[in-house]
């Protein structure tokens, strides 16, 4: 594959699949039932820390 | 019996360093083999003055591997500490040869051999060890699981410092690629890759053995970081060695492409190991310290994957009006003004977890700390797109505005958030109460930040100096100032610049001492933080 080709393909497809990508993250993180999930799981380093392996 | 093998490895080793050494191709290869040597001779007497021996038909009773593996943070810790004081005495040290160049002593001290110990010193040596250390601690607290992989973990430790030493030694005697930030030759970019491949291990292996159904954001910034350095630090290195016993390596790349890819490297070696990496440690210690969840977990998890696709394509701003095409500069000014939100997305989301809680910055330095950090770290993510915009960039490019920008980030934010950590592990990692002072680290606060202040003022003053003066032309045309003009008319801000750091040094000392305190097990006998109890406030007459 030249330059060229290697190039169209980035800044089209590539550029797509990066973009679809993260409105796919942005729609994961705020779907419904998320905010009780994220809310459990940000208390995680305040839970007991010397004792349980 | 234990460390044997590893005591019969290392000899083996240090033997076919020897013979390396006798077979050098050349000066800089063999003082370079010599020194390994030393080394490794060293660790192997060490080594099996530590073999352990059980009598026949039994094996040595096996050490708890019960709880989690800290022996290895308490060194890394200690690591850190040593290698930011050398690292800052060495920015102080070249900071001097700028203002008086009497204080270059060649051929080993001059300022070009210098240059590279001190930014590998903060970065690679302090960055680097505070990186590895706290995140052995967070991935084993928040997975809840002990370190995978047994005695790995030390090998990693170990095999860092060892990097650190040849990378330090390399430079002192002369031996570079001349890649910023990626000096070191072909063998010692191999060794580092042998040791980022184990880090990754211990650290992979730790997240998939974990208890903790849920990945903790903290982890994801890890191992971005830990992933994303691999994979530059092999782009980047990629070389060809002149010979297989020789110091002098030729790169892959060639011209515009090389310097590409070096600040492809250059920038994200900014993006993922100075800030996703140290970002990992702010989502632990920040809510640890101020006791509370981080803002908003929804949006660690936003910036996080905002900040990883597009970082990596902010390079270019370091070659604006280079040979390097347009639209690829355009490319990396786009990208770095982008960069802004998930930036600020970060500091708003570690500053906001105080919300509800900023009545404790009375009485706690170390959230005052982790406060400064981030401010500083905001700072810095607002000057650096700034800065990438390539009308303003043709004013502070090659100046030494470029070089305040760094030290407010790397003082700033690395620096004060590595601070905080450590004063939050230490008490914590040798079972100690409390730190012996908590005044001696609001000196540090203090001292530090006004040394930034001093070093970021003064550089903005001779970075727009020096743009200002070397673009100046007179109305024939031609410029009307000589190098050496702009040179001296910035003479009092380089020593200014000295002094700040200087008190940044300060600040870092009067830390070891307050650290090797508490590891003492020494309280002292201290007014608490925070001037005593408030009045109650008067009751109103009805």
């Amino acid at each position: 594959m030249d330059y060229s080709t290697f190039r169209q393909i980035a800044d089209s497809w590539g550029l797509l699949y990066l973009f679809v990508l993260f409105i796919a993250v942005i729609i994961f993180t705020f779907r419904p039932g998320s905010k009780k999930v994220a809310e459990d799981v940000s208390m995680i380093p305040l839970k007991e820390d010397d004792k349980d392996v | 019996m234990r460390n044997g093998t590893e005591a019969v490895v290392v000899g083996i080793a240090a033997f076919l360093t020897f013979l390396a050494a006798g077979f050098a191709q050349d000066d800089l290869f063999r003082a370079h083999a010599w020194i390994l040597f030393a080394i490794l001779a060293i660790a192997t007497v060490v080594l099996f003055r530590r073999v352990e021996f059980a009598p026949a038909g039994q094996s040595v009773a096996a050490r708890d591997t019960s709880g989690y593996m800290d022996d290895v943070i308490r060194y890394g810790t200690i690591a850190t500490l040593f290698w930011g004081i050398t690292g800052f005495l060495v920015g102080v040290i070249i900071a001097a040869q700028l203002a008086w160049p009497q204080f270059n002593i060649e051929p080993w001290l001059n300022f070009g051999r210098l240059r590279p110990v001190h930014t590998s010193a903060v970065i690679f040596a302090f960055g680097g060890n505070a990186l590895i250390c706290t995140s052995f601690y967070v991935v084993q607290r928040t997975c809840r699981a002990r370190l995978f992989g047994g005695n790995l973990a030390w090998f990693v430790f170990w095999g860092y410092q060892l990097f650190i030493v040849m990378a330090a030694t390399g430079y002192l005697l002369g031996s570079t690629q001349s890649k910023e930030y990626a000096e070191p030759e072909w063998y010692v970019d191999l060794w580092l890759t042998v040791v980022w491949v184990a880090y990754l291990v211990v650290f992979m292996g730790t997240i998939v053995r974990r208890k903790e159904p849920h990945i903790y954001v903290a982890n994801w910034f890890f191992l971005s970081f830990i992933i994303t350095v691999a994979m530059l630090h092999l782009v980047n290195n990629a070389a060809v060695p002149v010979s297989f016993l020789g110091s002098k390596s030729y790169s892959a790349f060639a011209g515009v492409q090389d310097a590409l890819t070096q600040w492809w490297y250059g920038h994200n070696a900014v993006g993922f190991f100075l800030t996703a990496g140290f970002l990992g440690m702010m989502y632990y210690f920040v809510p640890k310290q101020a006791n509370r969840p981080v803002f908003s977990y929804r949006l660690s998890i936003i910036h996080f994957w905002a900040l990883i696709f597009l970082y990596i394509w902010a390079g270019p701003h370091h070659l604006h009006y280079t040979a390097l095409p347009d639209w690829a500069q355009t490319l990396g000014m786009v990208f770095s003004i982008m960069l802004w939100m998930p930036s600020w997305g970060g500091m708003i989301n570690g500053l906001m977890t105080l919300q509800g809680a900023w009545d404790k910055l009375r009485t706690d330095p170390i959230l005052r700390m982790f406060v400064i950090s981030l401010a500083f770290y905001g700072m810095s993510t607002f000057e650096g797109p700034m800065m990438s915009i390539k009308s303003v960039n043709s004013l502070s490019h090659y100046t030494d505005w470029t070089i305040g920008h760094v030290h407010s980030g790397a003082l700033g934010w690395n620096g004060m958030i590595t601070f905080g950590a450590l004063y939050y592990l230490v008490p914590k990692l040798w079972n100690r109460e409390r730190l012996y002072s908590l005044r001696l680290v609001n000196w540090h606060l203090w001292l530090a930040t006004i040394g930034i202040v001093i070093y970021a003022a003064v550089l903005w003053v001779a970075g727009i100096t020096q743009g200002l003066m070397w673009r100046e032309y007179d109305d024939q045309g031609f410029l009307v100032n000589s190098f050496i003009e702009t040179v001296s008319a910035i003479h009092p801000e380089y020593v200014m610049r000295t002094i700040g750091g200087l008190l940044y040094l300060c600040g870092a000392l009067i830390m070891a001492y307050n650290v090797w305190r508490t590891i003492r097990g020494d309280v002292r006998n201290e007014v608490p933080m925070g001037g005593g109890q408030l009045a109650p406030a008067p009751v109103a007459a009805e």
